[in-house]
């Protein structure tokens, strides 16, 4: 019992050290902070407060055609995963046939291999079939990897369901339809919603797999930054990271909280 | 989950049970048919075709793209990934175990959740972004150079070298490492360490002995997940490593869309970075399962 009262005297070393991985995290985005809103923009010095590159950026056409090339893609895959994934959930989950293995380890694959090689594959077999590239090939590449994200979440929260209730709802007459629809598809509804704001920054963020299968005429905003960041510091770049930031930082809170709020009402 | 109700007792005639098998998991089944298991499978076909250009008919004939793999220019670049990726797995496991550990054993219980979200919100942000910002920090001119010198201190030139390539990968893969070891922390029996104290054993060593063991196989885990994320890295070699670090899905990418086209030596590199990562998964499963059989 002595290691316990002796603890709060003293700051721990572990304590001091995630300290200052705290601060390594958020030193970047700090930085660019910093630099969206200075005026100098090729050193370090502070060379005075300026909403320029903010203006600068919100009057770029291509930006804005890269941002809503990639809001296009995103809402597109993640639509669509967000149907199919969870009715593949709910099947894997419900049945059981010959080749489940297989099926099975096929949904967890984009997980697992890098991008860089579903990125080659997926322009491989567009080639041979002969589709042109375009936005849309984007949005059925991405959807290979929403709707396993999507699945993935929706099986964790299937696991962790009473599986009587959808019997009982049958038994009360509902039809395998209408037990779906009104008793699982609620319960399942926090998790779908947090598969999908995770598809969709995931989506949002693929820089590999669109540019890939992007062809000429699509430009996602990942690649459109890519490009011009390449050679050198963009100052208007500091601004859109902030925005973004910011953006997908709302986004990961209303996951986190949809995710807590349901989990503290499982245990309740 | 059994829906197994006699159907007489039905008033509608209910759907059979291997149709709605079919319209659950056949739309998903299918999209990933057509965009994951046919292509992985044309790319292994693809990569048995010597110096294949795209409009080549495609005439499986050897392994040369598998052997030129084995030319030591190539093995440089696949050396190479693989030093970034167990580094990087190396310096993640040295800096997230003391933070996942501060949080999930040392830090007050109720802010141990909110702790967790900000150290791993920066992950939701670009990784495009978060490495170009390395750049603005590592750069000759940037921030890190500029408070050295306002220091008295020499400058270090580490961007566009291999030091500014492990800094942005363990700073990418870092919140990945901690999500991991702290889920494994928080499990920690800590009647174990109790009676380890108890039994006269110093923090080192009940350190060693139990907790150790104990986040093992989380341990393992997440240096799987960093290293196989690591090894398929693009974004942090080409931003922050300059030319002089061509990783191996660099290599891939010139392949195909760089300007040395040869379609087929790229699906080979790309079959064998597939192929690595799932040996290393095979291994973690198999690891996996003698430690727990053990316990």
């Amino acid at each position: 019992m002595q290691a316990p009262s002796k603890s709060p005297l003293r700051i721990s070393w572990q304590a001091l050290f995630s300290v200052l991985m705290f601060g390594f995290m958020y030193l970047p985005i700090l930085v660019l902070g910093f630099y969206s809103f200075n005026q100098s923009p090729n050193s370090a010095q502070w060379g005075g407060f300026t909403l320029s590159w903010y203006v600068k950026f919100f009057n770029d056409s291509r930006i804005l055609s890269a941002l809503s090339d990639s809001l296009t893609v995103a809402f597109c895959a993640v639509g669509i995963s967000a149907i199919i994934g969870t009715l593949m959930a709910v099947g894997l989950a419900r049945y059981r046939f010959p080749g489940k293995q297989l099926y099975q380890g096929a949904s967890y694959l984009p997980l697992i291999i890098p991008d860089i090689a579903i990125a080659v594959s997926t322009l491989v077999f567009l080639a041979v079939i002969a589709v042109p590239l375009s936005l849309w090939t984007i949005v059925a590449a991405h959807t290979v990897f929403c709707l396993s994200y999507v699945a993935f979440v929706v099986s964790t929260r299937l696991v962790n369901l009473n599986p009587h209730l959808e019997e009982a709802a049958q038994d009360l007459g509902a039809t395998p339809y209408q037990s779906l629809v009104r008793v699982l598809l609620p319960e399942l509804m926090p998790a779908i919603v947090s598969g999908c704001l995770l598809a969709f920054v995931l989506s949002m963020d693929d820089f590999l797999i669109a540019s890939f299968t992007a062809g000429g005429g699509a430009t996602t905003l990942p690649m459109e930054i890519f490009s011009r960041i390449r050679t050198s510091v963009k100052p208007d770049i500091n601004a859109l990271s902030v925005v973004l930031m910011v953006a997908s930082g709302a986004v990961a809170l209303i996951a986190e909280t949809i995710r807590y709020r349901s989990e503290k009402k499982r245990l309740q | 989950m059994s829906t197994k109700v006699p159907s007489e007792s039905r008033p509608i005639a209910p759907t059979p049970q291997w149709l709605q098998a079919l319209l659950l998991l056949a739309p998903a089944g299918v999209w990933l048919a057509l965009l994951l298991v046919i292509p992985t499978l044309l790319i292994f076909e693809l990569s048995l075709v010597p110096n294949i250009k795209p409009g080549d008919l495609v005439n499986p004939s050897g392994l040369g793209n598998y052997l030129r793999i084995f030319q030591s220019d190539v093995l440089n670049v696949i050396g190479r990934s693989l030093l970034f990726a167990t580094g990087t797995t190396l310096l993640c496991l040295l800096m997230g175990f003391p933070v996942a550990y501060w949080i999930a054993l040392l830090s007050p219980k109720r802010w141990r959740n909110l702790l967790l979200l900000a150290f791993v919100l920066p992950l939701w942000t670009s990784s495009l972004l978060r490495s170009y910002a390395w750049i603005s920090i590592l750069r000759p001119t940037g921030v890190l150079n500029t408070l050295l010198t306002s220091l008295g201190l020499p400058t270090l030139d580490l961007l566009n070298r291999s030091p500014a390539v492990f800094i942005g990968m363990t700073y990418s893969l870092l919140p990945y490492m901690v999500l991991i070891l702290y889920a494994s922390l928080e499990k920690l029996d800590r009647r174990f360490l109790e009676a380890a104290a108890d039994l006269g054993a110093t923090p080192p060593q009940a350190f060693w002995k139990v907790t150790v063991p104990q986040t093992l196989p989380g341990i393992a885990a997440g240096s799987l997940l960093v290293f196989i994320t690591g090894l398929g890295d693009f974004i942090n070699p080409e931003l922050l490593g300059g030319t002089s670090s061509m990783t191996a899905a660099r290599l891939i990418y010139n392949q195909f869309l760089g300007a040395t086209q040869n379609w087929g030596f790229g699906s080979a590199l790309s079959m064998v970075l597939i192929l690595a990562v799932s040996l290393a998964i095979a291994l973690l499963i198999k690891y996996g399962d003698k430690n727990a059989s053990s316990l």
